[in-house]
């Protein structure tokens, strides 16, 4: 057995590629050759260019063009940033509604707990895919917005984040039960503290450990989600393309010869989801030894 | 042990129908297996207005008058016409006809299919807007009474399928159905017409399967056995199915992988210009949906040819189109009456000119404007669009693009919720021009502008267009379309930008005709 | 144990009733019946006696009741694409999506079983960290590039396998199957396998952790010291006692392997309930939506709670785990 501190040269190494890969997409308007939102940045007859290093590469593109003459890396790039940052927002606003609502669950008990695990009972009996496809089919009957660039990212996020709150909430709930019998906990209760301060002040800060572990390994599965809802065509639109919608537009090529659209959105996606799982499996092992190894 | 004598069974039965199954499909050569992206919307004829499933239901079902090989009207279930008033047509019907289910083919059915469609609650009922009633004078003789002279009926009628009244009676279908209020029919999930086929099963989305039908009236012009039409809607896919042998033929082919499936062997690819014309609907009502409180820019004529001047055809069609398109500068396609080539000269790709309009029309740094195109109705229609965008904003109209499926995007537009959008238009059924003209220039009334939701109005195309409805003189009527498409270009009610190409993919030992409305016509395959 | 059964058929009921109301929520607003089936251009008179007609003007909860009534009975409404009642097309499609299920779980099972018992027997051999390298790859590649490239490699490039649908069929009354046909199990290797790596890495893991937990049990060491053969104690011992909670948890899976099916269905064109919800979403076809979720909801709390009762009369610790 090793010991839980160190860290292995893959988690390491996984830690470093999403780092890195986080860190390019979030900086990518300054890193990226051209920007591929601009509607002006890229032309027609640049069109299905190869990548730079194959026989007829254009050196102006590293990795080809996409169907619509875009430099394929820029657009990676800012798909990227699409992808981490619906994923990362789904994940925030996941974890804040569970947290408060495990709060309130555990601290408070009666209707209020009986309330909010039995809305996550309902929520938990249906597939995460299911929902988020019935999220995002509603929005876009109920409002033709919901497929356009500004608000086809929040209805991604509700969508992921409508399923992903339970399990925070079901976590911080069991926590906040055992820290409320607590003496510490009990202690303050007596000096009058109001009940708002209790939990986010003594309660809270318990049981984060738990909740960043999830968090990571929601990461994983967010950023999967939105590509799979992009790549089902209620995603995000291809003029402000994630990397599922990229990998969507590339498959209508792939059987023509043009594999590069589809190829490289694809390795990158699979290259950050490893990453975050890597050290997410790892994060779990270590804040929680009982599941080592599941 | 009672369940396991049940599962036996079961298995065995399935085992020898699968063996069935087998035996059968080996000894079918005469199949033909194809795929489409879309399925059949409905069996009912007159539940829809959709051109697929007219063009998959002429298989089942004849009309009167029908087209040729060559596209020319010929004589179907009426064997010859004749007017005997300005407005009465007398149609003499052929005998010895037999519907799928035996029954006999008379002037009832022409009377009761027709009273069917003229019926308010039937979709196509505009298809035949212009007739009053039918009438039977005998068995094989129906009267046709149309609302004034209207010389086009004969291509109306070319698209009206004609059903079994006992049928219908019997099925308690005598009502249309409609696709879009959701009506529907023993008819919407079956069909019983007189044509060349039968349907054998109607599956949505999974297939549709017909086999001959012994008792046509017609000889047959081909040698098929049997027709399996299963739809798939990725391109990709469809490309994949035609390659590794699991159909016959691909229409439409992704224009992507015609050098492809070309180069292949064992395949061929066959292409034909349609009729089909692609052109982009601007809003002309005083403001836009994008700015609204704010003058519409684009009722300026001068911004409306700058939009024109801006969009680069030549690249479109190299390069979205891989060079099988048409650009033109007109709304007809050249075979179609109403097309002209003085129309048709293309208006050159300009920015420099663009942008000096659009200063002189007060607007030096261009104006923000919706545009919205569907992703899966015309060939490549989103990347059509997403490229249009760019090179607008080029010249600083700002485009906010926004692409959606057919099911929601022609609902809409029929709406007017759209500043610029992308319709194709084919002339179908009657293949002239005054459907774009009744359909596309007119003022939205009675049977007039039934496609023109934002607001175009030009008094002398009104005039035009009502007076060649009544003109019975052909090369004047053709004059007359001809010149209300000289105005609609001047005053750029619409942008044309291509025709699109008819790309269809086969296997070797395939033949089938292809027809410039986009018809498959499988009446006339030839499979080895 | 009565207590524990009627509290679970409770929780069944309030589940099915939520996932009813949210149903019946999308059929009456998000998909305006009326504006859906009255005729272009109904008069607003016309258009209240539709709504009268459709009882669209009674409370809300009656119209509720009426559409809970409506549903037992099988009445799931007609669907605005396909003309044809919701019933039947959930029925005609059932059969495929079934058996491309079922041929997943058993694929992910008979993998997945042998994998885990070797990370398990050898956690820090090289070929366990070998598989569980492989199976993070595995759970980090998105299901539609994994269909992707079993279609280009063994469809396109081979030829081997067909690339869309299901094949010849055969009718079995109301099920259509496509297990007794060459063609119909030739069609349904490349989308199972594609569905079956979704659960394969989570049935790996889970034999994994159990074995080893069975293995550090007092009863297997026991069996140890008294020299009994080792094959015995893994095979015969701890894997029979690790194999129960893979067994139920596969069960589990059964009914979110049907959901994430979507996916899998939509690559391959399969022709299942997932493809029919999927083209569903993109029509705006409420009727067909508001029945799957109806659908899958009523799967996912039948599976659930046959488990949890046969959990709770075959182990009674568990009996404490209700809430």
């Amino acid at each position: 057995m090793k010991r839980p501190g160190r860290m292995p040269v893959s988690v390491a190494l996984a830690c470093l590629a999403a780092l890195v890969i986080i860190g390019v997409a979030a900086f990518a308007p300054l890193l990226a050759p051209y920007d591929p939102t601009n509607l002006k940045s890229f032309n027609l007859i640049d069109a299905e260019l190869p990548p730079r290093f194959s026989a007829d590469g254009d050196p102006r593109f590293i990795l080809g063009t996409d169907n619509q003459g875009r430099d394929l890396f820029s657009t990676m790039l800012y798909g990227a940033r699409v992808s981490i940052a619906i994923g990362g927002g789904a994940v925030l606003v996941a974890s804040t509604i569970g947290v408060l609502l495990g709060l309130l669950a555990g601290y408070l008990g009666g209707w209020v707990d009986a309330l909010i695990m039995r809305v996550g009972d309902v929520i938990l009996s249906l597939p995460t895919i299911l929902l988020a496809l019935l999220v995002a089919g509603i929005a876009r009957v109920l409002f033709p917005a919901a497929s356009g660039a500004e608000w086809a990212p929040v209805i991604l996020i509700a969508a992921i984040a409508i399923h992903e709150w339970v399990q925070y909430a079901r976590t911080v709930r069991a926590a906040t039960m055992v820290e409320s019998e607590r003496d510490y906990v009990r202690a303050v209760k007596v000096i009058g503290l109001p009940a708002h301060r209790i939990m986010l002040r003594h309660i809270l800060p318990n049981v984060m450990g738990p909740v960043l572990v999830i968090a990571t390994i929601n990461l994983a599965a967010a950023v999967l989600t939105e590509a799979t809802l992009s790549f089902l065509g209620v995603g995000m639109p291809p003029t402000y393309p994630s990397l599922g919608t990229l990998i969507r537009i590339g498959n209508e090529f792939v059987f023509s010869g043009i594999w590069w659209i589809a190829l490289f959105p694809a390795l990158l996606l699979v290259v950050l989801v490893l990453a975050v799982n890597v050290v997410g499996d790892w994060l779990r092992d270590r804040f929680n030894p009982k599941l080592r190894g599941r | 042990m009672r369940m396991m004598s049940g599962w036996t069974k079961a298995v065995a039965l399935g085992c020898t129908t699968a063996l069935a199954t087998l035996l059968a499909s080996a000894a079918s050569a005469q199949t033909l297996r194809w795929s489409a992206p879309t399925d059949i919307a409905t069996l009912d004829p007159y539940a829809h207005t959709e051109s697929f499933t007219t063009s998959m239901l002429h298989h089942v079902f004849d009309p009167l008058v029908r087209r040729s090989r060559k596209l020319e009207l010929e004589p179907a279930l009426a064997t010859s016409w004749k007017l005997t008033a300005p407005d009465t047509w007398r149609f003499e019907l052929r005998k010895g006809v037999k519907f799928h289910n035996g029954n006999a083919f008379t002037a009832d059915d022409v009377v009761a299919s027709i009273t069917r469609l003229l019926d308010p609650g039937a979709r196509a009922r505009g298809n035949l807007s212009t007739v009053e009633s039918a009438t039977k004078v005998d068995d094989f003789t129906v009267d046709i009474k149309t609302k004034g002279p209207y010389p086009l009926l004969l291509n109306d009628l070319a698209g009206i399928y004609i059903m079994d009244k006992e049928w219908m009676e019997q099925t308690g279908s005598l009502k249309p159905g409609n696709i879009a209020t959701g009506v529907t029919t023993a008819a919407s999930t079956n069909a019983i017409g007189t044509g060349p086929f039968k349907v054998e099963s109607y599956k949505p989305d999974i297939g549709t399967n017909l086999v001959v039908n012994p008792d046509w009236w017609d000889k047959p012009e081909h040698n098929l056995k049997r027709i399996e039409f299963k739809p798939v809607k990725s391109d990709a896919t469809r490309v994949a199915a035609l390659l590794s042998g699991e159909l016959d033929m691909i229409a439409p082919a992704p224009l992507q992988d015609l050098a492809r499936i070309g180069s292949a062997s064992g395949f061929k690819v066959i292409e034909e210009p349609s009729l089909r014309l692609i052109f982009l609907g601007l809003n002309h009502r005083p403001e836009l949906k994008a700015t609204p409180g704010q003058k519409n820019p684009m009722l300026d004529v001068k911004v409306r040819q700058a939009m024109w001047h801006a969009i680069d055809l030549d690249t479109i069609q190299k390069r979205v189109m891989r060079g099988k398109s048409r650009n033109t500068a007109t709304l007809v396609a050249p075979p179609v009456p109403g097309f002209s080539a003085e129309n048709d000269k293309l208006v050159a790709y300009d920015p420099e000119l663009s942008k000096k309009l659009l200063t002189e029309a007060g607007f030096p740094n261009g104006f923000k404007t919706n545009f919205n195109c569907s992703n899966d109705r015309y060939i490549n229609d989103e990347q059509i669009c997403v490229a249009i965008a760019a090179m607008w904003s080029k010249v600083g109209i700002q485009a906010d693009l926004k692409t959606e499926s057919r099911a929601t995007y022609f609902p809409r537009m029929d709406k007017g919720e759209f500043d610029v959008y992308i319709i194709g238009w084919a002339t179908l059924p009657p293949m002239d021009g005054f459907s774009v003209l009744s359909a596309l220039l007119t003022e939205p009334k009675d049977a007039f502008g039934g496609s023109n939701p934002m607001g175009y109005v030009n008094a002398q195309i009104e005039k035009l267009t009502r007076d060649s409805a009544v003109e019975l003189d052909e090369p004047k009527r053709r004059a007359m379309l001809a010149e209300a498409m000289k105005i609609a270009k001047d005053t750029v009610a619409y942008i044309p930008l291509h025709t699109q190409p008819v790309a269809w993919a086969v296997r070797s030992g395939v033949e089938v005709p292809q027809f410039p409305d986009e018809y498959v016509r499988l009446w006339f395959a030839q499979v080895k | 144990m009565i207590r524990v059964v009627l509290e679970r058929l409770a929780q069944a009921v309030l589940v099915l009733l939520a996932v009813s109301a949210v149903s019946f929520a999308m059929f009456r607003y998000v998909g305006d019946p009326v504006a859906a089936m009255s005729r272009e251009g109904a008069s607003l008179q016309e258009k209240a006696e539709l709504r009268q007609s459709l009882g669209l003007d009674r409370p809300v909860l009656v119209q509720y009741g009426a559409f809970l009534q409506r549903t037992l009975k099988g009445d799931w409404g007609i669907s605005y694409r396909n003309q044809q009642p919701v019933t039947k097309l959930l029925a005609d499609r059932l059969p495929a999506t079934l058996e491309l299920v079922l041929m997943a779980t058993l694929l992910s099972l008979s993998l997945g079983i042998p994998l885990g018992v070797v990370c398990a027997l050898r956690p820090d051999g090289i070929v366990a960290r070998l598989i569980q390298a492989v199976s993070l790859i595995g759970i980090s590649t998105p299901t539609f590039v994994t269909g992707i490239v079993l279609i280009l490699v063994f469809a396109v490039t081979l030829g081997w396998l067909p690339s869309f649908g299901r094949g010849p069929t055969v009718d079995l009354g109301w099920w259509t199957t496509g297990l007794l046909t060459l063609g119909g199990l030739k069609a349904l290797v490349l989308p199972a396998i594609t569905l079956a790596l979704y659960q394969l890495t989570l049935i790996m893991r889970l034999v994994r952790s159990e074995l080893i937990d069975v293995l550090s049990t007092d009863y297997i060491r026991f069996a140890k010291a008294r020299g009994l053969p080792s094959r015995y104690i893994h095979y015969r011992l701890a894997l029979r006692n690790a194999l129960m909670p893979v067994i139920t948890v596969t069960g589990l899976q059964v009914g979110s392997l049907i959901a994430f099916a979507i996916v899998t269905e939509t690559v391959f064109q399969w022709p299942g309930m997932g493809l029919l919800f999927i083209q569903a979403v993109s029509f705006a076809d409420v009727p067909v939506m508001a029945a799957y979720l109806l659908f899958v909801g009523l799967i996912f709390v039948i599976i659930n709670s046959v488990v949890d009762l046969l959990y709770a009369v075959v182990d009674p610790r568990l009996r404490v785990r209700a809430g």
